[in-house]
């Protein structure tokens, strides 16, 4: 396992907004790995699992050994992030069904808004993240309900918690890849131990970022 | 709909990438794609071999029936409405559901005009053959975009047609000087900002799914190495001998659509595939993909 440089953030490859995520990395100067086997796991620093479908997720991690290379990897010290579906999929208990990965210590609930006619966008402080608002786009979102001992509340609204974190894992129910800003990337690339460009360098907003910045690497993953 | 709104409806479809929709008649099928590993379902009230088969008007679906669909799952809901039947869209709009079709296998409302879908909030997924129609369809609001294929046939002779000509139309834009972009955009139809965007991005603004005729792993792997970004299974599924071993599998293949290894592993034993037809024994007038312009 030695000859690691631990440099690189690896994208979940199996459904979902993953081109977004990995244009979000390389704005930061981060290198972005798609990781669809379980030996493109090993050696990163980081893995965001991403949005889209938990349950098509969770059965092509099962059927590939990807979800047990990433248990495995995680209690190395690899990082995780998991945006919306992601954040069901590492979560101890999901109401209504079986975990998947069981990662962090808390009680999520799977598509708690509503149809896609409730998705929304909306924006917050999170100091732990940026002291500037942020934009925040919930698609047809779970709702974290609980967090254990050992788990930090990083945004609560109304009744819900909607981005915790423990040492080792982050959980969102909204989209930062799906939005012009970067800071919530830096603040994962930061938790892996990366040196993402600062803010000095880049502020959290970056004005090139288009809806559709997107296309430009969805044909190679 | 306001840009937010339509931003978020385009954005619904991105997370869909990479995945397969399946078209399903009952909360049972519903279920049974769901724990495929669908990441959406198609709620309707026959699949598109029966529609072919039986002939006649094929309407919006009993409401009722989508509702009890849309309540036994828990991953985004489509339902179809007629070509420019903007009442039926109007219903399932009402119904909230996730994601309207626009879609050809029903029998067209409207000879002239189709859905304006910027008057919905609500997202719209529709048919295109080419390049021109899509970027009709997304000028007109539409989110996503379906490749159309021949629906109900089993065969993917026309789906592969479809996105061979779309990707022909975006070489085509992509390496055209500025000043042939206006001439090309009147001689296809197309409105002239998309045919600009698409120049410059390389592919369409909105994710692409192939539809129509796939019925095996190794035809969503096909439709997925052409350059799609997910794919519709229609009759292919619930017409096949044993459709929950062929659904996993599609999902399969699917995902790992770069990889024959994976793709014969998912290809293995599943059992009978549905009949399949050969384009050209079909009667014209009885060919779904002309539907829509």
């Amino acid at each position: 396992m030695g000859d690691r440089t631990l440099s690189a953030i690896g994208v979940l490859n199996l459904q979902g907004d993953v081109a977004e995520h990995l244009d979000h990395l390389a704005r930061l100067g981060i290198e972005g790995t798609p990781v669809k086997e379980p030996a493109a796991l090993s050696g990163l620093a980081g893995l965001i699992i991403p949005g889209g479908e938990s349950t098509c997720l969770a059965r092509l991690m099962r059927t590939f050994g990807i979800a047990q290379a990433i248990e495995n990897e995680f209690r190395r010290g690899m990082k995780i992030w998991g945006t919306c579906a992601g954040a069901i999929l590492m979560a101890r208990e999901v109401v209504g069904e079986a975990p998947c990965l069981g990662l962090i210590d808390l009680v999520i609930e799977r598509n708690s808004f509503g149809s896609q006619l409730d998705s929304f966008i909306s924006e917050a402080v999170i100091p732990r993240v940026s002291e500037r608002p942020l934009p925040l786009v919930f698609i047809r979102a779970p709702k974290v309900l609980r967090i254990g001992p050992g788990v930090k509340e990083l945004l609560r609204i109304d009744d819900y918690i909607a981005a915790a974190e423990s040492g080792e894992a982050l959980v969102t129910v909204f989209h930062p890849e799906m939005t012009p800003s970067v800071a919530f990337h830096r603040y994962f690339a930061r938790k892996c131990g990366l040196d993402p460009y600062g803010p000095d360098l880049q502020p959290d907003v970056d004005p090139k970022w288009i809806t559709t910045s997107w296309t430009r690497l969805a044909r190679i993953i | 709909m306001d840009a937010r709104r339509h931003q978020l409806n385009v954005q619904l479809a991105q997370m869909l990438k990479g995945g397969v929709i399946m078209d399903v008649t009952n909360v049972e099928q519903a279920k049974i794609a769901e724990e495929a590993g669908a990441v959406a379902v198609m709620a309707l009230e026959r699949v598109p071999a029966d529609i072919r088969r039986d002939g006649g008007v094929a309407r919006m679906s009993d409401p009722a029936m989508i509702a009890e669909i849309k309540r036994a799952v828990s991953i985004p809901v489509m339902a179809k409405a007629r070509i420019g039947h903007f009442v039926e869209a109007q219903l399932l709009e009402a119904l909230k559901i996730d994601y309207i079709d626009e879609s050809e296998v029903l029998t067209p409302a409207d000879e002239e005009c189709h859905i304006d879908k910027k008057l919905f909030s609500i997202p719209f997924v529709c048919g295109a053959r080419n390049l021109g129609e899509a970027l009709r369809r997304i000028a007109e609001g539409a989110a996503m975009i379906r490749t159309k294929g021949e629906a109900g046939t089993g065969n993917v002779v026309e789906a592969v047609r479809h996105m061979r000509t779309m990707n022909r139309g975006i070489r085509q834009l992509a390496g055209m000087p500025p000043e042939e972009v206006t001439g090309y955009a009147k001689e296809n139809g197309i409105p002239y900002e998309l045919a600009l965007q698409v120049r410059e991005l390389g592919r369409l603004p909105v994710v692409n799914f192939a539809a129509g005729g796939i019925a095996t792993p190794a035809d969503a792997a096909l439709m997925m190495q052409l350059g799609c970004d997910g794919i519709f299974v229609g009759s292919g599924i619930f017409k096949s001998a044993d459709p929950a071993v062929r659904a996993r599998a599609i999902v399969k293949a699917t995902a790992y659509y770069n990889d024959p290894e994976k793709v014969l592993e998912a290809s293995m034993g599943l059992g009978e595939a549905m009949a399949g037809l050969e384009i050209s024994q079909i009667p014209k007038e009885q060919l779904l993909a002309g539907r829509g312009w």
